[in-house]
């Protein structure tokens, strides 16, 4: 103990560590009911941690190249110690990640709490989503398996069928004409270089703006007489670490009893399978595309409508809090939520129609059901609850 | 007494929480290092490999060649006439490859001037140990084809 405190002394002389600390017990989080919306940023930035960690162990064995990819993965889940672990919590990961991110993004939407002083937030909050569809996009190839070789063919090619840029953005993306060994070296340097560099300036700047502002109160909460708020740390800290640990727990048991599948090598002369399918997250954009028929108006692919739409939607969403302003005059705005939940319904019922499933509509309703049930928590006082 | 066990189960909880901590660090911190230990890679083993004619321009010539043995550099030298010898060509001090010198009829590595005799016995310079010897076949060769030379594991 002596030896600590000394080290704690000698750091204290030299570091802001009393500042810190004073900063540090000034941050409070609110209370009421909504409260435990508040944990979705923090369980993004769990899962992308373990991205980071996981990421950087599969890149030790991972060889970037259409002749070696495939086989070192294969290498890396059948003979590496835990490498079929590491991997799979890799691919898990990343999915809760997009999901919470997903979920952080509607709860933000519908507590309106892109309001002023908070727009920088919301927008850098956005372009980090964009960033982790980018990961996940690029991620999905370096397998080097048909599923995801021809996925890939699949989402390339939409971007090419964007008017006029679309020749231009195929190659960029492909690094060439086709989808080929270049194109998986491409993404990789995507995918471990230039994405996390970055996401690491973003979620920098996101989680300063989180600091600079704090967190918001919905507007409904805040005309409630007698606002309470709780300490960052340790009691929001331990609520948040809670989380953490159930996510690793949840991650573990996914990745344990569902380990992510490698299927076959690509093979750029085998014709493509049936279910071709991207990611989850794009699949309620795939689906949609399957609705358009085939043709075109005044010199534009039908094809390109519903693309360029959700790229209009995706700009639209970045500039909610400067759209809304509403909200900021009489504290609501319920055009805005009732667009949310439409936009919200129809990702669902889609994601839902694309896989012929159930399961991503139960997904949300248990993710509801787990915010209610904690809700029940802060409601209770929480004051007395946290100590 | 009331004392006494509040004390006793806010250790228990302290020393519960302590131990979890402890063994959800130990599984994930042993996963990792078990992981970062590259796995054995079972080679093909080789013991016999065919390094060539004897009439091989590089024997004749500068009087060796260096063999593939499975992923090891083996040296074959022509001694004299009919007279062939092999050894791991990979030098003991630091893993350089050796060369046969002809005019000194010494296996010599370039690195840091270690020197070997034909029997692969260090002789000069660095090298703590003498090189691995392998045993070397000739051949007839079939069909008026020139002799083979044949190196073999010992």
């Amino acid at each position: 103990m002596a030896i600590g405190s000394r080290i704690g002394s000698w750091l204290g002389d030299r570091l802001p560590l009393a500042e810190i600390r004073a900063l540090a017990a000034k941050k409070t989080v609110p209370i009421h009911r909504l409260s435990p919306f508040y944990l979705f940023g923090g369980m993004t930035l769990f899962f992308f941690l373990v991205q980071v960690l996981t990421g950087i162990l599969l890149m030790l064995y991972y060889r970037p190249s259409a002749e070696e990819a495939f086989e070192s993965v294969e290498f890396l889940m059948t003979t590496v110690r835990f490498g079929w672990l590491v991997r799979s919590m890799h691919s898990w990961s990343a999915n809760l990640m997009v999901y919470f991110a997903f979920a952080h993004l509607a709860s933000v939407f519908f507590l309106k709490a892109y309001r002023p002083p908070r727009e920088l937030t919301w927008v850098s909050g956005c372009v980090l989503l964009f960033l982790s569809l980018a990961f996940g996009f690029s991620g999905y190839l370096l397998p080097w398996n048909q599923l995801a070789f021809f996925a890939t063919k699949v989402g390339t090619d939409i971007a090419g069928s964007v008017p006029w840029v679309g020749e231009t953005l195929l190659h960029f993306l492909r690094g060439g004409e086709r989808v080929s060994g270049g194109t998986l070296s491409r993404f990789y340097g995507w995918h471990v270089a230039i994405l996390p560099a970055l996401t690491a300036l973003l979620l920098g700047a996101h989680l300063l703006f989180v600091q600079l502002y704090g967190m918001s109160v919905p507007p409904k909460k805040e005309r409630e007489p007698g606002g309470r708020s709780m300490p960052f740390f340790p009691h929001f800290a331990l609520r948040e670490l809670f989380g953490w640990t159930l996510g690793l727990a949840v991650l573990a048991a996914l990745a344990a009893l569902f380990p992510w599948e490698l299927g076959e090598k690509a093979d750029p002369f085998a014709p493509a399978f049936k279910d071709i399918r991207p990611e989850w997250y794009f699949m309620f954009m795939f689906e949609t595309l399957k609705f358009v028929p085939g043709g075109e108006i005044a010199g534009i692919e039908y094809e390109a409508i519903p693309i360029l739409g959700f790229g209009l939607a995706g700009l639209l969403l970045v500039l909610v809090p400067f759209l809304d302003r509403r909200v900021v005059r009489d504290g609501r705005s319920p055009g805005f939520t009732l667009l949310g939940a439409l936009a919200l319904v129809y990702i669902i019922g889609m994601t839902a129609w694309g896989y012929r499933s159930l399961v991503p509509v139960l997904v949300v309703l248990a993710t509801a059901v787990v915010v209610w049930v904690l809700s029940l928590g802060s409601a209770s006082g929480s004051g007395g609850g946290a100590g | 007494m009331v004392e006494h066990d509040e004390t006793t189960r806010r250790r228990f909880l302290t020393w519960f929480l302590g131990t979890s901590i402890g063994a959800l660090v130990a599984s994930v911190v042993y996963p990792v290092v078990a992981f970062l230990q590259p796995p054995e890679v079972p080679e093909a083993t080789t013991n016999q490999v065919d390094a060539g004619a004897t009439n091989d321009p590089d024997l004749l010539e500068r009087g060796f060649k260096i063999v593939r043995f499975g992923n090891e550099p083996v040296i074959v030298v022509r001694a004299g006439e009919g007279d062939f010898r092999a050894f791991a060509a990979t030098c003991t001090h630091l893993d350089c490859i050796v060369e046969f010198r002809s005019a000194e009829r010494l296996l010599w590595c370039n690195c840091h001037n270690g020197r070997f005799d034909l029997q692969g016995r260090n002789v000069g310079g660095p090298p703590p140990r003498p090189l691995a010897p392998y045993a070397v076949h000739v051949v007839p060769g079939e069909r008026g084809a020139p002799d083979k030379v044949i190196v073999e594991r010992i």
